[in-house]
């Protein structure tokens, strides 16, 4: 941890016992239904805990050097065959790069298809909570939260892609209809997500939007940052599938020196 | 919810009253507008081509299709009669009024460059593709619109199913020669189109063909 004289945040030692502690970077708690951000470099990890059942986290990624390049769930999709993320698929942006590794999974299977509560629906569903009433209990969305994250690095909303959603499970039947799984992710299911390019993360912790619980009851999510390092050449995501193994080749292309 | 299982619709307009009658050979894109009111057939000449197409509000490019937003209102994955197309801010783009046939994939996005250098190999990054396509289209348009809008479309007459155990397939399209979709804009919309000139993969017998739009008022 960095030492410091302020109140940091030191959850970890709770929700990821088993990071070592000379490689951990900071750690944060996001509350259900709340949002932040962080400009990160390659070589970071994200180790994210569920701390409640039925979490959600949508994250997006934009590289931080160009942020025209961004993650892309239709490229990440079709080059590993996927329509679920789990330990060795990799985040693929729009320029044929590895953003991200999942280097480590306790669940087996992430929401990839994109799919984000925005403020219409979560009116339409849970009624509308808002701050003059509610205060800090108010609804967000996970598009306001992403939208309000994302500005804070001059994106607008034409820049908003499809977020992966970590903890929810979502599968489709044969009509192509969607099948939302409850109570997938129990509380203490974690990931660690590699960042393999400098890039801006950000998060929601709102509900998916297929949740079919009647009340806004988001989860929060742990969140550790780690050293973890560059992915080395026996790296289990390199070795997934070629497609991978050539992806983390574009990024590492980005930092020859 | 609708569902997205196949729906089969032949339309009742005929090709001598479009205003608009094109063929776009394979390899280039197009960008026309279609206003509101206007229906805009796509038909698959010669069979299992891919056109790739992203709309955008003609008068806000920042309102853009979203594949995820139509995808989370109709219930799921495929696109056929009775789809409407969202924008990522919520509104109905067009709405599918005709589909003879039956699914449309916007789950694929377009191919590029980059993306082909994962997918098959380094040595790939030279052949053409459909964003590139739509680069040089607005490279050259006075529409406003930068690599930024360059969002997951459509891809209509291409079929890529998802499996249940959580795999995305690319299958042999359920299009052939003729097939056609007829969208009816709700909005004035821009229309950016690549007509796919992927060489790589199966799904069009590796062999590219035209595609025509005609626009009727």
């Amino acid at each position: 941890m960095v030492n410091s004289p302020v109140d940091i945040d030191t959850r970890w030692q709770q929700f990821a016992p088993d990071l070592d502690p000379a490689k951990v970077l900071f750690s944060d708690v996001i509350p259900g239904g709340c949002h932040w951000s962080w400009r990160l470099p390659r070589g970071t990890a994200l180790h994210l805990t569920a701390l409640q059942p039925g979490a959600n986290l949508s994250l997006v990624l934009y590289a931080a050097q160009e942020k025209l390049e961004r993650y892309n769930m239709p490229d990440s999709l079709k080059a590993q065959h996927t329509a679920h993320f789990t330990r060795g698929h990799v985040l693929m942006s729009d320029m044929g790069r590895s953003m991200a590794s999942i280097i480590g999974d306790s669940l087996g299977w992430h929401d990839p298809l994109g799919l984000l509560l925005d403020s219409v629906r979560m009116h339409e569903k849970y009624g509308v909570h808002d701050y003059q009433t509610f205060r800090n209990g108010m609804y967000r969305s996970g598009r306001d939260g992403l939208l309000i994250e994302i500005g804070k690095y001059g994106l607008c909303r034409r820049d908003l892609v499809a977020p992966v959603n970590f903890f929810s499970k979502v599968t489709v039947d044969e009509d192509g209809r969607f099948q939302y799984v409850p109570d997938h992710a129990s509380a203490g299911a974690s990931v660690d997500l590699r960042l393999d390019m400098d890039v801006i993360v950000a998060v929601s912790a709102a509900p998916h939007p297929l949740d079919p619980r009647p009340e806004y009851a988001p989860s929060p999510v742990g969140v550790a940052a780690w050293r973890c390092g560059a992915a080395p050449a026996d790296d289990y995501c390199r070795a997934f599938r070629p497609e991978n193994a050539r992806a983390l080749h574009n990024s590492d292309l980005q930092y020859l020196v | 919810m609708t569902t997205t299982a196949i729906r089969i619709r032949e339309s009742a307009l005929q090709p001598e009253n479009a205003v608009v009658d094109t063929i776009l050979p394979s390899g280039e894109p197009w960008l026309h507008e279609v206003k509101r009111g206007q229906t805009l057939r796509i038909v698959d000449l010669d069979g299992n081509q891919a056109a790739d197409v992203i709309f955008y509000n003609r008068h806000d490019t920042d309102e853009h299709y979203s594949a995820t937003q139509t995808m989370l209102r109709q219930g799921g994955i495929y696109l056929t009669t009775g789809s409407v197309l969202y924008s990522n801010d919520g509104n109905p783009l067009l709405t599918i009024v005709a589909d003879t046939c039956g699914r449309h994939d916007t789950l694929g996005g377009a191919c590029a460059a980059e993306s082909n250098t994962v997918r098959y190999a380094l040595a790939k990054k030279f052949m053409h593709s459909c964003r590139d396509n739509y680069m040089l289209c607005i490279q050259e348009s006075d529409s406003g619109l930068g690599k930024a809008d360059l969002v997951p479309n459509v891809n209509f007459f291409m079929n890529v199913p998802v499996t249940e155990d959580g795999h995305l397939k690319f299958d042999d399209g359920v299009s052939g020669p003729g097939k056609y979709v007829e969208l009816r804009a709700e909005m004035d919309v821009w229309v950016l189109v690549s007509n796919c000139p992927q060489l790589n993969n199966p799904c069009n017998a590796y062999n590219p063909t035209p595609v025509q739009f005609l626009i009727w008022d």
